[in-house]
């Protein structure tokens, strides 16, 4: 704890006197101080990495995360790394503030409209499509293989089509996600189905359930684990579509268009500042349906387990 | 016996997936029909028949939707009408493509076996990277495929290395995650075995830890396949490069050559079934020198 106090204070100390280095000649100080916070924050968290509880498991990787932003922004710095190889985190972080509006319509073209349409219609599609099926051994074991298959395949390769087809707007964008998410989701629903053991199966029977009462009340619970590892892996799927859709042809709004232009005219800190956006959307999105598939699926082991 | 029971079940798989395949086939034909319609009205006179629409839409060129038989052709034109090296020849461009996602995958393939090993045995390492690894797969990897190779092409390495870069970062997250798993899959009984044999560490991680990994590998590797196809075909998309599969797919976008977009999809698709059939071969050999089983 102590450690990790005195390694921040120094870390701040450090940037400070990085920065003036250069004019006044202390680059010895600079590093001698630098050095210092390196090795307490080190040693805080072999001391905390060896605590339990939750404030030691979370204090782990938050340090380790500021230290690494830490020296990205020391080592641009102290090298003097021209501006357009890569701009220093406190930079980004500028960018991220002073452009504030232009990314919220970033995001709200590109997130807003084209991931959660797609991922929607993706996903409930997929669902369906497993549900229609799953009386049908013959589709399944047609359908599937095909899923399989698709799923390996480079499906971001349709972008370009999909632009052809539903023009610039966001909707082609959508296309792509919803391209990209039904496969993942029908192979796991379908897999999820068929997860029940016999006897669970049996013991509906011997209760005259119906198949549909078996579905709502045995199958589709027993299936939810394996719908949302899709729902998961298709929220990073979806938003990776969207973007790189908008790479071929977008109205002048979007992430992946602010990403290619501002690339091409070397104002790498909004760039960077519109992927800090996609990460923060990318991980909020997939640790909210993580918080949830805690709250629903419960029962699962491997969440007993770890309690 | 087993092999037995193997092929019978293929078998019965074979037969939905012909007939899945061929509907989607036919839905195709409808759809090309469907879709190019309102442009081959216009080409055509007056009165012209189903029939002659049906024709006219199946042989634009330009079409909305190519029919499967123009990808076919143009795939089978690209593919052995040039020399292998022109640039008019897709196997060059897929070679393009796949030799950048090779390089990456050997550069995912080593450092996630480090970073696994280095997670698995060090309690510092587990508690400070692992969770960064893990949040790093929720992160749209893909949108930064074109920052890095700006950024690299502004330091003059341009070519082969950015891209493989990209498939490198985008491969090596399944690999690690896989590893990690699998590397601690012995269970506490075998690990006690192993100290009362007096095990050194190295002896641990040859003879229990990296032979039980193998079984995780596999699947992750099936994963870091695809990834690093997808990888480098996006990061040839935002420097215009002038070679490969990534390329055609925008050269396609840019003059409207949907049959060269579709084949070059067609290409794609082939190449990623390859390596995944590539690590089927291997993942078959190595259960052989064990016995059949992973």
């Amino acid at each position: 704890m102590v450690w990790a106090a005195l390694g921040l204070i120094a870390a701040t100390l450090a940037r400070f006197a990085i920065a003036d280095a250069a004019s006044r000649m202390m680059i010895g100080t600079a590093l001698a101080v630098a050095a210092f916070a390196i090795v307490a924050l080190f040693l805080a968290m072999v001391g905390f990495a060896r605590g339990e509880g939750w404030f030691a498991r979370l204090a782990t990787p938050t340090l380790f995360g500021l230290l690494l932003l830490w020296l990205w922004e020391m080592l641009v710095i102290g090298f003097a790394v021209p501006f357009v190889l890569l701009p220093p985190p406190s930079a980004i972080a500028r960018a991220f503030g002073t452009h504030l509006g232009l990314l919220a319509q970033d995001f709200a073209q590109t997130y807003l409209h084209a991931v959660i349409a797609g991922y929607a219609l993706g996903c409930g599609t997929g669902f369906l499509v497993a549900l229609a099926i799953d009386r049908s051994p013959f589709l399944k074991r047609g359908l599937l293989p095909m899923g399989n298959l698709i799923s390996a395949m480079p499906i971001v390769g349709i972008a370009p089509i999909m632009v052809m087809w539903f023009g610039f707007e966001w909707p082609s964008k959508a296309a792509v996600v919803v391209v990209m998410t039904f496969f993942p989701m029908l192979v796991n629903t379908t897999a999820g189905l068929a997860e029940v053991g016999a006897i669970e199966r049996d013991l509906m029977q011997s209760y005259a359930a119906r198949y549909g009462a078996t579905l709502v009340k045995l199958r589709l619970p027993a299936a939810l684990p394996h719908i949302f590892t899709a729902l998961k892996l298709n929220s990073t799927l979806a938003l990776i579509g969207a973007v790189v859709a908008e790479f071929f042809g977008t109205p002048i709004l979007g992430m992946g268009f602010r990403i290619s232009t501002e690339a091409a005219k070397m104002n790498l800190d909004l760039v960077w500042a519109t992927i800090t956006v996609a990460a923060l959307a990318g991980s909020l999105s997939f640790g909210a349906l993580a918080v949830l598939e805690r709250a629903v699926t419960f029962w699962h082991p491997s969440f007993r387990g770890s309690s | 016996m087993r092999g037995g029971r193997l092929s019978s079940t293929r078998e019965g798989a074979i037969l939905p997936l012909i007939a899945v395949i061929l509907a989607l086939i036919a839905v195709w034909y409808v759809g090309a029909v469907a879709l190019n319609a309102p442009q081959a009205r216009e080409q055509l006179a007056e009165g012209a028949g189903l029939r002659d629409l049906a024709a006219a839409t199946w042989s634009m060129t330009r079409p909305v939707l190519p029919a499967p038989h123009q990808i076919a052709v143009e795939l089978a034109q690209s593919l052995f009408t040039h020399p292998v090296t022109s640039p008019r020849s897709l196997v060059y461009h897929a070679w393009v493509t796949v030799s950048a996602s090779l390089a990456g995958l050997g550069f995912a393939f080593v450092l996630g076996l480090l970073l696994a090993i280095g997670i698995v045995h060090v309690r510092l390492l587990d508690r400070s990277l692992m969770p960064w690894v893990i949040a790093s797969q929720t992160v749209p990897v893909l949108a930064i495929a074109p920052m890095v190779v700006v950024v690299l092409g502004n330091l003059g390495i341009t070519g082969l290395l950015p891209k493989a870069a990209i498939a490198g970062y985008l491969a090596f997250f399944p690999i690690t995650v896989g590893m990690v798993k699998g590397l601690r899959a012995p269970d506490p009984l075998q690990r006690d075995l192993m100290r009362t044999y007096d095990a050194r560490p190295l002896q641990v991680f040859s003879l229990l830890r990296f032979p039980a990994s193998l079984g995780f590998l596999f699947p992750s590797l099936r994963i870091a396949v695809t990834l690093a196809l997808v990888g480098a075909i996006v990061a040839e998309l935002p420097t215009g490069a002038q070679a490969g599969l990534g390329a055609r797919l925008l050269a396609g976008s840019y003059y409207g050559q949907t049959v060269q977009i579709w084949a070059a999809l067609f290409m794609a698709a082939a190449m990623s079934m390859l390596g995944l059939a590539a690590v089927s071969l291997i993942e078959t050999l190595a259960a052989r020198r064990r016995g059949g089983r992973l």
